[in-house]
Parts: C-alpha cells; structure tokens; sequence
C-alpha cells in the first residue's frame, strides 16, 4: 500500500563492527568463557568409576531413563530435581538482576559467549573494526573471498563442535564420536547436532544482538525487576557534559583545566565507547532496553582517561540514585524476598537430593477386575508392586503385609527375589481375605517391602486398599 | 542500530508496464530470504527424487536409487527394495533394537520350563508384559482384559476355579486345543417341580439354606440315573475335570448368576433356568493361531491371572 509506506514496519539491520577492546572486564569476560567452555567442552570426556552403570561422569541416558551426575543417580521419578533446577535457575536470575542488573546477559549468557568467540575468530582472520569494516566495502577479490570464507568456515567448525558436544552427553562420548563418523550413530545425534551447528552458527555468526534486542524474552522481563538501586552501566551526564556539553579535544580544550572553564565535560566524544559495544549502542544516550551490561564501554572509556591522564569512572558501573547522589541501598524488601525465596529453593533441592530413598516401592492396584470372588468365597484383590533398587549393591528383597487381619498373601513362587543394582522389577502379589462380617466397601492395609541382610536399610510400607464386593450386590 | 527508512510511496518503483495510457504496476519482489528458501526448496526436491520413489510412470514409479531396506517377508524370504515406509517398518519390526531384545528374552523364555518360569521374578515380568498384548489381541473379546469373563457367556480366568484344570499342563492343552463345554437341556426332561426340587438340592451343596423336602427329591434326580447329573458332576458334585464340568460346591457361578441373586428364590430361578436350558460353549484351538512360544506365554500369564494349581 502507497499511504502506509511512511510507517515501514521493519527496519533494515545496520551492521556492527565492534571494536576490540582491552581491560578488566574483558579480562574478567575471557576467564568466565574460558571457565564456560572448559566446563561444557570437556565435561563430556570426563570418566568416573562406578559399580554399576556407565563411566562417563555426567550421561543422561534417555532410554534407560538414568541421569548420571558425577556420584548422582537421577531416576525417572526424580524429575521434580529438575522443577528445582530451573527454579532456583529463576530465582538466581531474579536475585542477581534486582542487585546488579543484567549480569547474566552480559557475562553469562551463552548468546553473548558464543558472539564474543565468533567476533575472536573474526578479528583473527579479518582483522579489527576499521579493516572489516573496510573489508566489506572493498570489491570481491581473492583476499576478501580466502578471509570471508575463512571466518565462515571456522564459525561452522566451532558450531559444528558445539552441537557435537551437546549430543556428547546423551550417550557415552568417546563410542558416540567414532560411531557419529562413521555412519551409525542414531538419527537423533545427527539431527540434534546438525540442528545446533545451524543454530549457533546463525545466532552467534549472523543474528547476534538481534537475538537480545528481538528474540530473547529474560531481555524484557529483566526490565521489570529493574529499579532506582539496580545496578547498571551508566554514563556519568554531569561530569561527561559538564554546562555546555562534551567536546573533542582541540587546542583550546586540551586540559581539564581550560574544559571547566568553558564549561566543556570530561567527555572527548572520542566515540570508543560507541564503537566497542556488541549492541551497537550509546551508552551516553542512557539507558536502553538493547544494553546487556557487558561493561566492555566501561573499559573503552577507562582506557581514554588514563591514557589522558584522567580519573576512570566517566562510564562505571551505578544505579540511578546514585547517579542522582541519592544514596543507594541493596537490602531492600524485593532483594531479601528473591535471596529468601532462593534459599529456600536450594535447602529443598539439597533435602531432596540427600534423602533420595535408595529402594522405591509403589503399589499399583490391578483394577481390572478390581476383585475377584474365589472358590472357598475368599475375595482376592491383585497388586502390581514397582520395586526400583537405586543403590548399586544388589537387594534381597521379602514381601509381607500387615493391617488386613485373617488376610492371606501370594507373592508368586519366586525363589529369591533379588533386585539388581540400578534396577526395576515389577512383581505380581495377591491378597486373599474373607471378611466374617459380610462386610462391604473397602479396606486399607500395608503391603511391606523388606529388604534382607542390608542393616542400612529399612522395611518400606506401602499403602493399599483392598477392595469388597461393592453394595449394589 | 537499525534506523527507520524514511520510504515515501513515490520510493516504489513501477515495473514500466502500462495499460490504458495510465495504470502502472507497482513493483514489489518477494523478500529475498523467502525466494532463497524457495529455490532450496526446488533443489532439495530434485535431490529427493534421485533418492526416494518419486515419480509415477504408467502403472509403475520412479524407484529412487537407495535400494537398501532389506527384510524377511511374509514368506520367510529375504527381500532388499527400495526405500519405502512399509518395508522400513518390517524391517525395524524384525532387526530393531527393541525387536532384537524382546526376541532374545523371547528365545530364553520359551527354551526354560514353566517352574524356572514361575521362580524367576525377571522372566515373570517379562512373560506378565509381553502376554498380556498377546492376551488383549487374542483372549479380551471374550475373557475381558482382565481376563473377568462375562457370567453366562465366558468363564472367569481370573479366579481359582478350573472347569478343564488349573495347572500349566492343563491351561497348556486348553490353550492348543480348545474345548467345547456341554451341558444337555433338561427343560423337556423334567416339569417345572422337578426343576425347583434339582436346583434346591444343587444350592444346598454350596451352603445355601433350602427347604430340606425339595433338596432330597432333587438329590434322588441328581444322584441316579433319573437325572444322571453325576456323570458329568460326580456324586460328590466337584466336576469331572475332562469333561469341564462345573464344581457345584464352591462359591463360583460361571453360568447362573447366583451370587447376582438378591434372595434364595432368585437364585433358584437363576440354577433352573441352566438345568432347563443346558450349557454349549466353544473354547476355539489357539495351536494353529499361535506360536508355541506364544502359547507358553498365554500359559503363565492366566495361570497367574487368579490363580493357577
């Protein structure tokens, strides 16, 4: 449509070329990548000796539905760990943004680790800001078409072993790697690989701030958790402007001296900051929704007043009040909510995980039919009990019952009954019982599970009902 | 970061066409991200029918050149096609990773004998969960998925009574070769007094309080060859197990509904309506139907249905 042509719904992306930079937070941002990537590239290869079940330090082995973490054992019904996982997640994310703003999106975030390895490889093949930038606007010859297809070829590597290593923990790594080369490995490590590389390579290589800016979702919900105490990257107005705004450095303004007098800011308008921030914005325009705190701006502009010989901190890490001279307090009712909130996720996944029951018994009333009338006019109901022994030691199990007075119990003509380590079992069991008062309905009594020759652990009673021939007979 | 672009509508190009001296065509092309997915799209569809079966000639297809699904068929030949679904299927149904598995437990379950069956707690949930579809298929349109039965109709498995014997061997025979359960209709043999004095004296033998008169009168019928009831159900009315007949003394009805009755008149009436009108019912052979393994299965799982002797 002609008319609406002035209110363009989208907006062409403009490409950035961030600029490197050096200093402490850089420092600080290489350590916690490399710390990152050395957990999640290797933590695959770890070996770690068990009794029962396979080496690999941390596996999660969908078919048999067996979580290995390192001594940990996570089994189907543990599930609920991983409820607690993702909320303390929440909550920790909740914590740290209310305190000091967006640490996550600017430290940890993987989008912003994976940017930060894939602007590495592009400053080592294509060089820095100025020579991409130039790179770019320069015709397609062989240089331009070697260093291009170079970044993009060592971007896929990367994505490539990324998504590799992802499938790595699903099965036992150093098998899945050969068996990924040579055809048979299943469908799903090809697909779940092939579909990480695309992704990293796209999110990383191409889409990069867009993903914070457009896609990500914490970017906006962070926002709310913001208030006057966050902590936040922020430009210092009154000493960057000072009455008449910042200036370059020209031959009149040159010391601080000469700029106060003119009533010039500290401010060189020397634009580092600007082009070293990944999300291609201002700092000095405020605070902006597209700004993930990476503090690389800070470093940019640390790196200008001492080289002039200024003190550091016209860009620094602040929070709104301060920055108004307010006075700034962290412990405020939202932060000591979130801190309590959090302990007390973490005390519950920690009393969970450690009064994890090494034998897990459920009884399952077999239903169809609910209860059968035998010859000598006993009723026999039939229960499925599921027996899961998560200890790695075998288990000499003997099943009992008590609370049904006069009842008999048929548990098959086992032998033994032994549960292997790691192991489930379901076992068929039968309650035969006459009430002497003709009595109707049901009735609820224990079906004991009670291990043998194991002093550390001790019977379980599992609940059943025993149900009666109902009233409408 | 992005900026708006300022695009006035006189910014759109035209295509240059004219009709009528002065209607023009805006000039829109697709976004280019669209029309690249497009072209991999025709690309990959090219690539497809190289592989995969693809187009129709006469009354034959295009085949594809993957010819590697190999599979035995229906006749136990093996057969390598080209790549379809149904072959696919056959194929991860004989040689797939679950197929293998559950064969070999399969292999070791038919090679042990029915007591290294019952004593094992990991062949028994084995045999308990591959019966039981084997059971659904086969047994559950008439027995019930729980193997209940229907009162009248089809016996329960689930109980502890045995009309043709509840040990293995006997639910094995059962199983391979089928019963037929019959009862001849005594309703042209005996009046309706007569009727009433059998089915008091069949009540009384399981504990019912009847008029001790009629139960005698009926006992003389049952015991003699007037009636000749225990032929079939033996003068101590427990059942001749070859014949499939009834045990009259225990509380299990299979066919009158007795314990159905809410008083001693109904449940006469209930005995009567049998005596009158007998029993035929067919138990088909499963040996032709079935594999052995199959039926070794089905064995252990209704002998642990209720249960087995």
């Amino acid at each position: 449509m002609a008319d609406t042509g002035n209110d363009a719904l989208y907006q062409a992306r403009i490409k950035i070329y961030p600029r490197s930079v050096k200093g402490r937070f850089r420092n600080f941002k290489w350590a916690v990548l490399g710390l990152a990537y050395g957990v999640y590239f290797l933590l695959p290869w770890l070996r770690w000796e068990r009794n029962t079940g396979p080496d690999q330090a941390v596996l999660f082995d969908i078919a048999a539905r067996k979580f290995y973490l390192f001594d940990l054992v996570a089994h189907a019904q543990d599930l609920l760990w991983l409820v607690g996982v993702l909320l303390i997640a929440a909550l920790l994310l909740f914590f740290v943004t209310g305190i000091a703003g967006r640490v996550f999106c600017g430290y940890f975030c993987f989008q912003t680790l994976w940017t930060d390895l894939y602007l590495l490889i592009e400053r080592l093949v294509q060089g820095d800001r100025v020579a991409r930038i130039r790179l770019d606007k320069s015709p397609w010859n062989a240089n331009k078409l070697l260093r291009k297809a170079g970044t993009h070829l060592l971007w896929l590597a990367v994505a490539f072993w990324t998504g590799l290593t992802f499938t790595l923990y699903w099965d036992n790594a150093p098998d899945l790697v050969v068996k990924w080369f040579t055809g048979s490995a299943p469908f799903a490590a090809y697909a779940t690989t092939l579909f990480l590389t695309a992704t990293t390579y796209v999110m990383a290589g191409l889409a990069r701030e867009q993903v914070c800016t457009y896609m990500c979702p914490y970017a906006r919900f962070q926002s709310a958790m913001f208030d006057e105490d966050t902590r936040i990257v922020a430009y210092d107005t009154s000493r960057g402007e000072g009455r008449q705004g910042r200036h370059k450095i020209t031959r009149e303004l040159k010391s601080r001296e000469q700029r106060r007098e003119q009533g010039v800011g500290d401010c060189i308008d020397c634009g580092f900051c600007v082009q070293v921030c990944p999300t291609g914005i201002d700092i000095r325009n405020g605070l902006q929704v597209q700004c993930i705190s990476c503090a690389l701006c800070i470093d940019a502009c640390d790196t200008i007043m001492d080289s002039l010989g200024w003190e550091r901190g016209l860009i620094r890490y602040t929070s709104e009040a301060q920055a108004e001279g307010k006075k700034s307090s962290l412990l405020k009712p939202k932060t000591i909510g979130y801190g309590l909130a959090l302990l007390l996720a973490i005390s519950a996944l920690v009393w969970s995980v450690s009064s994890q029951a090494p034998l897990d018994v459920a009884v399952v009333q077999v239903r169809q039919p609910l209860f059968v009338r035998l010859s000598d006019g006993h009723i026999q109901n039939s229960y499925e009990l599921h027996l899961e022994n998560k200890t790695d030691q075998p288990i000499d199990l003997a099943i009992m019952m008590h609370g049904l007075a006069g009842a008999r119990l048929d548990a098959g003509k086992f032998s033994a009954l032994t549960l292997a380590p790691q192991h489930s079992l379901r076992v068929l069991v039968r309650v035969r019982w006459r009430s002497n008062h003709n009595e109707q309905g049901s009735r609820s009594f224990f079906l004991d599970v009670i291990p043998q020759k194991r002093q550390d652990l001790g019977m379980i009673s599992a609940p059943a009902t025993f149900y009666l021939p109902g009233s409408a007979r | 970061m992005s900026q708006t672009k300022s695009s006035k509508p006189s910014a759109v190009q035209t295509t240059g066409h004219a009709w009528d001296g002065d209607i023009q065509e805006f000039n829109n092309p697709l976004p280019s991200w669209w029309l690249w997915a497009f072209y991999a799209t025709v690309v990959f569809a090219v690539v497809y029918w190289v592989f995969y079966p693809a187009w129709p000639i006469a009354s034959s297809y295009t085949k594809g050149v993957m010819n590697d699904i190999t599979f035995l068929d229906s006749n136990g030949n093996r057969k390598t096609t080209h790549w379809n679904t149904r072959s696919a299927l056959l194929r991860d149904l004989q040689e797939g990773k679950t197929a293998v598995l559950s064969r070999d437990y399969l292999d070791k379950v038919a090679a042990a004998s029915y007591m290294e069956i019952l004593g094992d707690p990991e062949m028994m949930a084995f045999t308990r969960s591959m019966a039981k579809g084997i059971f659904g298929d086969n047994c559950a349109p008439c027995h019930g998925s729980g193997g209940a039965g229907v009162i009248g109709l089809f016996p329960n498995l689930a109980d502890d009574d045995w009309l043709w014997g509840g040990s293995v061997e006997d639910i094995q025979a059962t199983l391979e070769n089928g019963h037929l359960g019959f009862m001849p209709a005594f309703g042209e043999v005996f009046d309706d007094a007569q009727l009433d004095d059998i089915a008091s004296y069949v009540l009384s033998l399981s504990g019912h309080a009847v008029d001790a008169a009629a139960s005698e009168r009926g006992k003389a019928i049952f015991q003699t060859n007037e009636g000749g009831c225990y032929y079939c159900h033996t003068h101590e009315a427990t059942g001749l197990k070859s014949q499939g007949a009834a045990n009259l003394t225990d509380q299990i009805w299979t066919i009158a509904d007795v314990n159905g009755a809410a008083d001693l008149e109904g449940k006469k009436e209930r005995v009567k309506q049998v005596i009158a009108n007998g029993v035929q019912r067919r138990m088909p052979a499963w040996s032709d139907r079935l594999s052995a393994a199959q039926i070794k299965l089905l064995t252990v799982y209704v002998h642990e249905l209720g249960g087995g002797q």
